[in-house]
């Protein structure tokens, strides 16, 4: 049913003249939690096109006297002033571990503020700034929002820059699968015959196939010498590879079923093209399903990329994702000693959360004709 | 063109509306038609039957007039008139259209490029008001479209059509930038039917178009019907089930049973006299709405036969009370028994059914 | 209105539905009664409520649908139970229903399971409510499937004996309507629910239907409440009519009144609106103007009034209650009577 915070005549009017997407658009409204979900998403995607201004510091910068600093948190008021700061730390070896032991220095205060210079970066890769989100006023002060790992290197910064990555995995596998699917769906489900047959038999195959062993293969035949950026388009295609299949059927199920539609033989006793009937009347009507799909798609994309860089079959240092920083975090000694070193992880399930949220609200709200 | 037949006269050219051709012969001439689909069975998808969905049909369809198609689910009524409207391909047979340049053309065999600009010419009411029109399109979209790949590419001209459009089908012309999903099943069938007329088509086959409605709304669409049949010079192929219905809109009538046509005569004539058994029984299984008529004598027995399997003979037999031996050996041609009255019974002419 | 008790009395029934957008009054104050070996015939239009006061007696209406108000009296042997207080899912609702009040719906195909014989489940039927067919004792396996068989041959479905070990989806649409009937007979009961029992299926099968029942109507002396919105069928089926529109019942009276005598405005015009086999021909049919009304704009006063040709100002101010206008015979119209609902 329309669930619409709407009554009476002029309501009435509004809904008589309201497109589909204004109507999901109305019911997906409703779904506070789905909202809320997007809200979320879009500030990570944010993230996304600008990582370095959200960094506090450059994530490759190493210092191994900095090592497995814990959180330092931002506080904003000072004596009742609005002036925020971090607290410094102090390191102080501990003679009988040997281990750097860091603790909170409370008389000395790191002075931050929003929008302050720090390093040097590109926005988009065109457009030269030293601006951030939060800088330590004395650039020189180096400070860890969320800690360090053993190298020194400030997991915060590193976190922004694996979100990009990471996101934009799901992102380009998804959209690159349903293509695949709408593409390859489509043209099964409106030719029929050999040609869905054929598909038909393909999708079988890709879909009987192993997923983890066939990953394990395509990821260990790239060549060691690749860049980062060649690994991190690798690692896509091959993620979409394998999952356009499930979207592939679904296509080519509402294809046939729409093909049966009296509105399509309509259109088509109307003289209307083949093209035509395909891009103005099937594909809008089955569009919105797709993009549910699709957000419901892109967390099992996140997840496969991360269980494959943890793997250290994915996406491989210095480029960084957040199954590389999890992978990092792959030892016990870590659990221990820096447990804030498996905050990633929390940022995968949040994101994948809000990804599905996002998705059954979607897909609750797709069909305003279903009731 | 390959497909004007040299039997049915010089193929004019294309301009020509010359009254003398038009009296020349029938709007549309159905010989023969035939549609089998293949029965399929097993990983290799053999095909080891067909069934018989229209199994050779001849009628005419006079300019002007409303021929109804009536028979039982199954019995091909809907196949034949998706074949007319070259839905489907037919299997074989001819469909014999004389297009309004006075050109007669073979719709069964036109390819779909001669087919196109035809298109324009034949169009089609849909049973499911809900069904039919695409719900994401607003009203002038669904009944402009065929306005648009007709040529029409001007949306001012195109909305002014479609108001007029909705004017004659009784819709205020306001309603235009709404939804189907704003309307009753009533209203979106007049908005099928403004569809049908956007490109002022000559013959329009109405499937089922009053069966999803309520039965105040059917009077409504079945009197609307009529006035735009008068008005706009129509010629109606109306398919449906219902004998009463047909009967009020149809100028001739014409049964169908197991993908075959079993009789066909004008109205009057079939009603007070049908020469066919299968037409008498089902005139007489369909409940008179009135208490003081008795109806339900002479049920028929059985059931429709499947058109995969079809009785040997004539193929109502098995289920006809009059069924003698000659019936299961020979089957019957569709013969005229009368002017204008033609039944593919043996008996016909010879007894009272 | 008559010396008889009914067997099913049902006294200002009101069902509606709590959707998102309002509140839907799908039955909002419905009156008839059933008597004893009576066929009454509900006949309306889609959204008159037929259907929901039928769930409403079976006690099925489902959720976010709810029997808000009224009565649902039912005659049983040890006295008369009000239908409408019982619980849902109680002991004594489903001793009733299926046993003492039994429904054939529309489309047999969704009442079937397809993963068991239509034989079984009617052994099933008959099992659960044995003590309908053998008092103290339960009935075996054996005598169950008898019985069906029995039922099977009643209902007309040649060799029984093999068509009992059939899965719905190998008869043909009229056979499993049948089946479907023989499981409506297999627990005796009182009063039958036929819900458009003949819509689905093709004309010479439906009059095949409509003759079976009405053999076994007199034959097993079963009440029977019959849906429809065809109105060939109640005037063939129907010895009383109840007429409704938008949850109201309009009229009420013997058929022949009902079609000979028609009394409310809406009725007349229904009648007059169907094309008949008899009349003349390719003229335009009177017509009931306007469009049935969406749930949620539903009129005040007379329900019918916006596209009444008769209406008055005082039909959109007030509800007609139904009174006597003849013999038997009731109508809620302001043309006939003044009274109206409180």
């Amino acid at each position: 049913m329309t669930t619409l915070d709407l009554a009476g005549k002029e309501a009435e009017d509004r809904i008589a003249v309201a497109s589909n997407w204004k109507l999901v658009w109305w019911r997906f409204r409703r779904h506070h939690l789905a909202v809320a979900s997007a809200v979320l998403l879009i500030f990570m995607y944010l993230i996304v096109l600008a990582p370095d201004f959200f960094s506090t510091q450059d994530p490759e910068r190493t210092d191994a006297r900095q090592a497995f600093i814990p959180l330092q948190a931002v506080h904003l008021f000072d004596d009742g002033k609005l002036s925020p700061w971090v607290p410094a730390v102090v390191g102080k070896r501990n003679p009988t571990t040997l281990r750097m032991e860091w603790t909170a220095d409370p008389t000395r205060k790191i002075a931050v503020h929003f929008f302050g210079t720090g390093y040097k970066w590109k926005l988009l890769g065109l457009f030269e700034t030293d601006r951030h989100l939060i800088a330590p006023v004395d650039p020189n002060q180096r400070i860890f929002l969320l800690g360090s790992d053993r190298l020194g290197r400030d997991q915060w910064s590193r976190i922004m820059h694996g979100t990009q990555t990471s996101m934009t995995v799901g992102l380009v596998a998804v959209a690159l699968s349903v293509v695949l699917g709408v593409v390859l769906g489509g043209i099964s489900g409106y030719v029929g015959g050999k040609t869905d047959s054929f598909i038909q038999r393909l999708i079988e195959l890709l879909q009987s196939v192993p997923t983890i062993p066939i990953w394990l293969a395509l990821s260990a035949a790239l060549p060691r010498d690749w860049t980062p950026t060649q690994i991190f388009f690798a690692i896509t295609v091959i993620l979409s590879l394998v999952g356009w299949t499930t979207l592939g059927r679904e296509v080519r199920g509402r294809f046939l079923a729409l093909r049966e539609e009296d509105f399509v033989l309509a259109a088509r006793l109307a003289g209307c093209s083949r093209l035509r009937i395909i891009l103005r009347h099937m594909v809008p009507t089955f569009m919105s399903h797709i993009i549910a799909t699709s957000s419901l798609a892109i967390p099992v994309m996140i997840i496969n990329e991360t269980s494959l860089s943890f793997l250290g079959l994915g996406i491989r240092p210095p480029a960084i994702s957040w199954g590389v920083l999890l992978q990092e975090a792959q030892n016990i000694q870590t659990l221990a000693l820096a447990p804030w070193l498996l905050i990633p992880g929390l940022v995968v399930i949040v994101a994948v959360l809000a990804f599905n949220l996002v998705g059954d609200g979607l897909r609750d709200a797709a069909d305003p004709y279903s009731h | 063109m390959s497909d004007v037949l040299p039997d049915r006269g010089p193929p004019g050219p294309l301009t020509t509306h010359d009254a003398s051709l038009e009296a020349r012969g029938p709007l549309l001439e159905v010989r023969g038609l035939r549609k089998f689909f293949p029965i399929t069975r097993g990983f290799l998808q053999r095909t080891v039957g067909h069934v018989r969905a229209v199994d050779g049909v001849d009628f005419t369809v006079e300019e002007g007039e409303t021929l109804g198609l009536v028979g039982e689910s199954g019995c091909g009524k809907t196949t034949a008139s998706r074949c007319i409207l070259r839905a489907i391909d037919p299997t074989g047979g001819q469909i014999l259209y004389r297009t309004r340049a006075g050109r007669v053309v073979d719709l069964a065999n036109l390819p779909q490029a001669e087919l196109l600009p035809l298109r324009a010419e034949i169009q089609m009411i849909f049973q499911d008001p809900f069904g039919s029109l695409n719900p994401r399109m607003t009203l002038l979209d669904n009944v402009g479209e065929p306005l648009l790949v007709n040529g029409m590419k001007n949306r001012r001209e195109r909305a002014d059509r479609v108001a007029e459009l909705l004017r004659l089908v009784g819709l205020r012309p306001e309603f235009m930038h709404r939804f189907p999903h704003a309307f009753s099943g009533g209203q979106r069938q007049r908005i099928g039917i403004a569809r049908a007329l956007a490109t002022n088509p000559r013959l329009v086959v109405a499937d089922e178009p009053v069966s999803a409605l309520d039965v105040s709304i059917q009077a409504q669409v079945l009197n609307l019907l009529l006035e735009l049949q008068a008005r706009l010079k129509l010629t109606f192929l109306f398919v449906a089930h219902d004998l009463s219905v047909v009967r009020h809109i149809s100028d001739r009538i014409a049964v169908m049973y197991v993908g075959q046509l079993v009789e066909l005569a004008p109205t009057d004539a079939l009603f007070r006299q049908p020469q066919h058994p299968y037409t008498a029984a089902l005139m007489r299984a369909v409940p008179a709405a009135d208490p003081r008529v008795k109806s339900g004598d002479g049920i028929l027995g059985g059931e429709v036969p499947s058109p995969a399997d079809p009785p040997s003979g004539c193929y109502f037999h098995p289920r006809c009370r009059h069924a003698e031996a000659r019936c299961k050996a020979e089957a019957p041609a569709l013969r005229e028994v009368a002017p204008g009255h033609f039944s593919r019974c043996h008996f016909a002419g010879e007894r009272v059914f | 209105m008559t010396a008889i008790d009914p067997l099913l009395s049902v006294r200002d029934l009101r069902v509606s539905f709590a959707l998102d957008e309002g509140l839907v009054r799908a039955v909002d104050g419905t009156s008839f009664d059933v008597l004893s070996g009576q066929v009454l015939g509900v006949v309306g239009e889609s959204g008159c409520g037929k259907s929901v006061t039928m769930r409403a007696i079976l006690q099925l209406v489902e959720r976010p649908g709810r029997i808000t108000h009224g009565a649902i009296r039912f005659r049983r042997d040890d006295g008369i139970v009000d239908l409408a207080q019982l619980e849902p899912r109680g002991a004594a609702m489903r001793e009733i229903r299926g046993g003492e009040i039994a429904l054939i719906p529309q489309e047999p195909m969704a009442a079937f399971s397809p993963v068991h014989t239509v034989g079984e489940q009617i052994i099933e039927a008959i099992l659960l409510h044995s003590h309908r067919w053998q008092a103290g004792r339960a009935l075996s396996r054996r005598e169950a499937r008898d019985i069906t068989v029995g039922l099977f041959r009643d209902v007309g479905i040649s060799m029984p004996e093999q068509r009992v070990d059939a899965y719905s989806w190998q008869l043909s649409g009229g056979l499993r309507q049948r089946a479907m009937i023989a499981m409506a007979l297999s627990c005796k009961p009182r009063l039958l629910i036929a819900d458009e029992p003949t819509t689905a299926i093709d004309v010479t099968t439906q009059a095949q239907v409509l003759a079976l029942l009405r053999d076994l109507q007199a034959r097993y002396d079963t009440a029977i409440i019959f849906i429809t919105h065809d109105l060939g069928v109640i005037a063939q089926m129907a010895s009383y009519v109840v007429v409704m529109y938008l949850g109201r019942v309009m009229e009420e009276g013997p058929v022949d009144d009902i079609f000979h005598a028609p009394k409310h405005p809406y009725t007349q015009a229904l009648l007059r609106s169907i094309p008949s086999l008899h009349g003349k021909t390719r003229v335009a049919l009177p017509v009931i103007s306007g469009a049935l009304p969406h749930p949620f704009n539903r009129p005040t006063g007379c329900p019918f009034h916006p596209r009444c040709p008769d209406a008055m100002d005082r039909c959109s101010a007030a509800v007609p209650k139904p009174m006597p206008v003849a013999a038997n015979q009731l109508a809620s119209c302001f043309l006939h009577h003044d009274e109206a609902e409180p």
